[in-house]
């Protein structure tokens, strides 16, 4: 930053020219801007017509989508929130925390089709998903430390793009190893315990239980996860050396040790993100977490990166935006056959906010090294 | 150090082996005239080969490796012709894709020996694959390939990618198209359809042939939308659909996708009562018994009611056939299409056996006399019923079936036969 | 003295990974294929394989550059026995745990099959001493070769490296000798060589390198140390073009065709090369401008093509491409421009799959023909020898060769060019490229559209050669392939990007492409992902690395605890402000 006012002060031949294509492309972006605002615009006046003349999804559907795009955006909060705290303390996307995800889904379905084989899924459901909740995090814990110390600390100091590759590397590797383990087939997990299938009353909305579960879960953990890095000795090292790992060093804290419970912790919500999915979609399969893995990226892009409830506020944005943006705005445009645009919302809301906001909704968090 | 004595190593090797290939042309000759696209000579004591193409890697590997499995029981229960083996060689992947099919077909058209192939598993790939079988003057017959460019309209013109050569055991989308829409619309009387398909040219094509097919009949399409093959969240194109309400839904997508809808359907409201049918590609048990919300579902397919039909150059029926695939492989077949595998093998080799020419120990098979042959295959039994080729490569037995799943046990979905479809002519 | 520790580490270590190996049920598959009739299969030479290299590593004790720790043989083969039979120990209880438990519900390929394919086809009690029989020997002699004098070392790599590559490149073998019978003579009638073309290959060898060992080394250095524009360099580059065109007169159409698809992998590498390699800019969504080429030339040439059908020529819709491909890079370049590396990564990741997505889109069906793609795409027009495309390879790999060409010249000149040390500067720093006036806004789109142009040939050829598109050739796997092509091969480096796509499309198989080993399919990518890690870790500058690119990384080496000098740097900047 400093640098950079310094020099153009100095050399004013190169400030001039460089401010001419500045504009270049700043017009554009500011093209871009305009346009997307009227398309957003036109495309909602043409759904809310639709709606008046009585087509399209009515008022309890819309409410079905409303509340179902918020349970899967929860979840891309959760992993997100391991990206977030990954690049909030090392400065590199780890592409490989997808199939963190992923590991504890797997993992979790053979624990769910054993309990459900034993009679305990439906007599004991509590019980069954805290079994399948502490094995999902358990697994996901255990691989996401267990890239660290492989593939990522070797690494530490290479230029960024080095562990960025490696990461893509990890990402393929444990893909294809899961396939090869538990086949490529999509495994379906046992059908939720009863009380979770019924509707519950929520200020008179009716919610269907599972999502309600989904939601409550993703709130808790994410206080749980607050508690821990502002309150806690290890969080509060963690902080530290996201600021600056030399610094914290020499403050005495153990900087590997940090950075390993920083991947232990991301997994972990990695795990409790996949008792989420199991509990939503209720089938995975090796690819399952390649996908979601980088919407949850893009979530944590959004919120505004190494920020944490940044992470959460991205998850849930981006699951409205890839839930609902087809049918809101797509739809009211004329388009046919929207749904099927979903992840092309998703990933245009992503440059999108990038264009209005460069660092993300809430503002990055980062260490002063990888602001440099 | 290693690498540059190795760069010499592979100049001296290369220059041993064109003289090698420069010396050896031999070969030839005989009394055999050979028709203009050439024939196979196949020596005393070497081996007939044909070749299985179909998808045997990747997320559509379910559908293809019954199929070559199928493939290599058939040659094995035909045996000999003439005295001479039959060889499948390594069984090729097609991925699926129309890439990967061309790469495979060079693969096949690049040992002048192969007489036929058996595949490929996906239209699209036969797209890229045919142009170069036809053109070696080989014939390819596919289990599973449906989609009407590559054979006709079933009126009389060729498809767009009609090869000379090309043949298949399974049925014409068109067909499938009008019979589910048939089914939908006299049998449970409705009139308000949605579509879904999942952007793979076989479920688009078939989705497309439906539309025709039930607008013809005086029916309206709510909505023809699509759920992007790995789709987890349904929730979006359910309500899209659910916003049209339509009175039912065909959906001919496969396993991952059809397994998300029919879970998440009962979380959209308006969806209660419609109507979903599917077709052959979640007609199996991973569906059937492992989706409990799949009950009430129809699903349009080929007649899978084989019976006693036995394939009349093996002597095999499906109960026959199937307790030899399961005891070789410890499981059923993963997708319906085996039959058709087996029925398409059994027609190549008898094509051969009856043009081949005997010449002592050594077997000519004229490439020309081959396609003939097939081209007027009639009344061929098969264990998927009685096979006729049109002259543009169908040889279908054309029979279409509606099921209907009422107690998530598959071998009780496929004898509850709702709807018969079979085309006039 | 043995290190038992070690010893007992690194045999668990082989024993899960021997273990692995055969859960995810890749021993199985690749036994089916013998490489030395009767003695080698494929499976085999994996399983032991791994244990050999661990063995070896566990006997040579850690590496120090400056000095090579002496191995002892006894002790050598001592050490390797001891791993090896505790990998044999450690898989013969995990087979037994198998065979006790029924896990095949969850784990498919954890069968009486896999531990058929793990224990000689002998079952339970007698296999497993048959394995343990073999991992004691494997792990020997793995153990003893560190402790052999490194002319007999190099021997031994020589003769097993020559005979394995032979057995394993049977198809190129058969595609190149035509002659049935010559086949015959090398190869068993069930595949794999013949015990004695094994001996004369390992004669051959031996001698050989004995007698040009000297020689060659002396050429290399000669050639290393020459001036790029000597009479020398000029030489082997034509030697090399001679060879193209040469070549593929000699081999068969599988050849062809596999050099058909390695070309085109180098096309995209060599586009890639300049926006990852030389700008240093992470594109994950490369694959978009493929797609921007192949669909670009399908609509402008297929007859049919839904809407737009000029039916042109080839060579007439490639200018109307390349102005295509143009405006692409434009189109996802200019928003990116400001974003950070990790940001730009995502962000074109993004971009990929929204083109795909779009292409595939029912909306835009009308165009580009959706799910059913555009077909009947004619090849390229050629005088004299009409239309070429994929059903005639061994002309089409001209075209192929041709176009790397121009792209090869391309990224030379533009490496050496005021741009390319640009791209260089910006690579290190942007701040301080910027400050020393070079305009980054006008670098980085340059490296985009250079790159989109160089894919989109890629693409109109793949199209001509396909003679069909359909959106599932442009899947986010693609974009990764080529990464790991240009990572593997050397980042910015010309040659690297041709060895690593021989390396990797030629043997393993591309994105949607099956290689010469065409067993490798189902475990393709999870070579591919080790692949990159172990490259990343062991030797990131590629195998062909160019010499500024290493010299940046191992600057980094050095300065991984440098954070002093940093923290200096910025104190100084403070200062000056």
């Amino acid at each position: 930053m400093l640098p950079r006012q310094v020099v153009s002060n100095t050399t004013e031949t190169t400030a001039s020219a460089r401010r001419f294509r500045f504009n270049w492309v700043d017009s554009f972006l500011w093209f871009i801007r305009v346009a997307a605002i009227i398309t957003i615009v036109v495309g909602l006046t043409g759904t809310i017509q639709n709606f008046i003349a009585g087509e399209g999804p009515t008022v309890t559907q819309w409410r079905d989508l409303f509340v179902s795009s918020i349970s899967t955006g929860a979840m891309y909060g959760l992993v997100a929130l391991g990206y977030s705290m990954v690049y909030g303390v090392l400065g590199f996307i780890n592409f490989a925390h997808g199939e963190v995800f992923m590991s504890g889904i797997m993992v979790g379905w053979v624990a769910a089709t054993l309990l459900f084989q034993y009679g305990l899924w439906d007599a004991n459901p509590f019980f069954s998903l805290a079994v399948v909740l502490v094995i999902a995090m358990i697994t996901s814990t255990l691989i996401a430390v267990l890239t660290e110390k492989v593939a990522y600390r070797p690494l530490r100091g290479a230029p960024r793009l080095i562990p960025l590759i490696t990461s893509i590397g990890v990402s393929f590797f444990l893909q294809y190893a899961f396939a090869g383990l538990f086949g490529v087939g999509l495994q379906t997990y046992p059908s939720p315990p009863g009380i979770l299938g019924r509707d519950i009353n929520i200020l008179g909305v009716p919610i269907e239980g599972t999502k309600l579960l989904v939601i409550v879960v993703a709130i808790l953990a994410m206080i749980a996860l607050w508690y821990f890095v502002t309150r806690t000795k290890t969080g509060r090292a963690m902080r530290a050396v996201a600021e600056d790992k030399e610094i914290a060093g020499l403050m005495g804290i153990n900087v590997d040790r940090t950075i390993i419970m920083t991947f232990a912790v991301g997994g972990a919500m990695a795990g409790v993100g996949g008792l989420l999915w199991a509990l939503l979609f209720r089938n995975v399969q090796f690819i399952t977490g390649f996908l979601p893995g980088i919407k949850a990226f893009t979530a944590a892009v959004l919120g505004g990166i190494g920020n944490l409830p940044g992470a959460m506020l991205g998850g849930v944005l981006l699951g409205l935006f890839e839930g609902m943006g087809p049918l809101l705005v797509l739809d009211g445009l004329g388009i046919p056959a929207v749904s099927q645009l979903k992840d092309a919302v998703a990933f245009s809301a992503l440059i999108l906010v990038l264009v209005f906001r460069p660092s993300g909704l809430l503002g990055e968090r980062l260490g002063s090294e990888e602001r440099a | 150090m290693f690498k540059n004595k190795s760069t010499r190593l592979v100049a001296v090797l290369s220059a041993l082996a064109l003289i090698v290939a420069a010396c050896g042309d031999g070969g030839g000759g005989g009394d055999f005239e050979a028709g203009e696209l050439g024939a196979v000579t196949v020596e005393a004591g070497e081996a007939i080969q044909i070749r299985s193409l179909q998808v045997i890697s990747g997320p559509d590997a379910t559908l293809g490796i019954p199929e070559e499995r199928a493939v290599r029981l058939a040659v094995a229960d035909y045996g000999q012709i003439h005295g001479h083996d039959v060889e499948v060689g390594t069984g090729l992947d097609d991925l699926c894709s129309a890439d990967g099919g061309q790469a495979a077909a060079q693969t096949i058209v690049a040992d002048d020996q192969v007489v036929g192939v058996i595949g490929t598993s996906c239209s699209g790939a036969a797209t890229a694959a045919m142009p170069l079988i036809s053109e070696d003057g080989m014939v390819m017959i596919s289990g599973s390939n449906t989609s009407p460019a590559l054979t006709s309209d079933l009126a009389g013109t060729a498809g767009s990618d009609y090869h000379d050569g090309y043949y298949r055991t399974a049925h014409n989308d068109l067909i499938q198209g009008a019979a589910a829409a048939t089914f939908m619309y006299e049998e449970l009387g409705l009139t308000e359809v949605a579509l879904i398909h999942d952007g793979d040219p076989y479920t688009q094509g078939l989705t497309t042939a439906f539309q025709n097919a039930f607008e013809e009949l005086g029916g309206t399409i709510t909505v023809h939308t699509s759920i992007p093959k790995g789709t987890t969240d349904a929730a979006p194109v359910l309500t899209e659909v659910a916003g049209t309400n339509p009175q039912g839904v065909f959906m001919p997508i496969f396993i991952a996708e059809a397994t998300a809808i029919a879970q998440q359907k009962g979380n959209v409201s308006g969806l209660e009562d419609v109507t979903f049918m599917g077709a052959d590609g979640i007609l199996s048990p991973a569906f059937i018994e492992e989706v409990p919300e799949s009950a009430d579902f129809y699903f349009s397919g080929p007649d899978l009611r084989f019976g006693e039909n036995t394939n009349e150059a093996t002597d095999v029926n499906a109960e026959e056939f199937l307790a030899a695939y399961e005891a070789e492989h410890n499981e059923a077949p993963t997708a319906p299409f085996w039959a058709h595998a087996y029925d398409a093998t059994t027609l190549l080799l008898t094509a051969i056996e009856n043009v081949a020419v005997v010449d002592g120990d050594v077997l000519h098979i004229d490439r020309q006399a081959l396609r003939d042959e097939l081209n007027s295959v009639s009344g061929f039994s098969g264990i998927i019923g009685t096979l006729n080729c049109d002259e543009f490569g169908d040889c279908g037995a054309a029979a279409i079936t509606v099921i209907q799943n009422t107690d998530n046990v598959y071998a009780n979905a496929t004898e509850n036969v709702v709807f018969s479809y079979v085309p006039e002519g | 003295m043995i290190d038992f520790k070690r010893s007992i580490n690194f045999g668990l270590l082989a024993g899960v990974s021997m273990s692995f190996l055969g859960s995810i049920g890749m021993i199985e598959t690749f036994n089916a294929r013998t490489l030395i009739n009767p003695i080698l299969r494929m499976g085999d030479l994996f399983l032991y394989g791994t244990l050999l290299a661990i063995a070896y590593f566990a006997a040579r004790g850690e590496l120090n550059v400056l000095e090579q720790p002496k191995v002892e043989k006894g002790t050598g083969m001592l050490t390797g026995a001891a791993v090896g039979l505790v990998a044999a120990v450690f898989t013969s209880l995990f087979l037994l745990l198998i065979d006790s438990v029924n896990v095949v519900r969850f784990f498919p390929n954890m069968d009486q099959s896999m531990i058929d394919s793990l224990t000689f086809e002998q079952g339970i009690p007698l296999g497993l001493l048959l394995l343990a029989a073999a991992s004691v020997v494997v792990g020997a002699v793995g153990g003893l070769l560190p402790a052999l004098s490194k002319e007999v070392r190099k021997s031994v790599w020589l003769v097993s490296s020559w005979v394995l590559s032979i057995a394993l490149l049977e198809v190129v073998v058969s595609d190149i000798v035509e002659n049935r019978s010559a086949i015959r003579l090398i190869y068993a009638p069930g595949g794999g060589l013949r015990l004695w073309s094994v001996a004369v290959i390992a004669v051959l060898v031996v001698v050989l390198s004995r007698r040009y060992e000297g020689r060659l080394g002396a050429f290399t250095t000669k050639v290393k140390e020459s001036d790029p524009k000597s009479r020398l360099r000029r030489g082997i580059i034509a030697l090399a073009i001679f060879a193209a065109i040469v070549l593929p007169m000699l081999l068969g159409g599988i050849l062809n065709e596999l050099l058909i698809n390695v070309s085109l992998l180098i096309l995209m590498g060599l586009g890639l090369n300049i926006v990852v390699g030389l700008a240093g800019l992470l594109d994950l969504g490369y694959v978009a401008f493929f797609a921007v080429g192949a669909y670009g030339m399908a609509v402008l040439t297929s007859p049919l093509s839904p809407t737009i059908s000029p039916e042109l020529s080839w060579w007439l819709a490639l200018p109307v491409v390349l102005v295509l491909a143009t405006f692409a890079g434009l189109l996802v370049g200019t928003p990116v421009i400001r974003m950070r590396g990790d940001y730009l990564a995502i962000v074109t990741l993004g971009f990929g799959e929204i083109v795909r997505i779009l292409l595939l889109s029912d909306w835009f069906t009308p165009v580009f023909g959706g799910s059913q793609g555009i077909r009947r795409i004619p090849g390229v027009q050629v005088p004299f020898l009409g239309e070429v495309g994929g059903t005639r390879p061994e002309l089409f790999v001209y075209l192929t060769t041709a176009f790397v060409l121009i792209a090869a010249y391309i990224s030379y000149r533009a490496q050496e060019s005021r741009v390319g040390r640009s791209w260089a500067a910006m690579r290190e720093d942007e701040d301080v490229a910027e400050a020393i006036g070079i305009s980054t806004v006008q670098a980085k789109l340059l490296a985009f559209v250079t790159g989109a142009i160089v894919a989109s040939f890629a693409g109109a050829l793949f199209a001509a050669k396909v003679g069909a598109v359909f959106t599932n050739s442009f899947d986010v796997l693609v974009s990764i392939v080529i990464l790991v092509v240009v990572i593997v091969g050397g980042m910015g480096s010309i040659p690297g990007v041709v060895v690593g796509a021989f390396v990797l499309i030629g043997v393993l198989g591309g994105p949607k492409s099956p290689g010469l080993l065409q067993e490798f399919a189902e475990y393709k990518l999870l070579f591919y992902g080790a692949i990159l890690v172990v490259m990343m870790l062991k030797k990131p500058e590629g195998l062909l690395p160019s010499v500024r690119r290493s010299r940046e990384l191992h600057q980094e080496d050095m300065a991984q605890d440098a954070w002093l000098d940093k923290e200096a740097h910025l104190l100084e900047d403070r200062l000056e402000v």
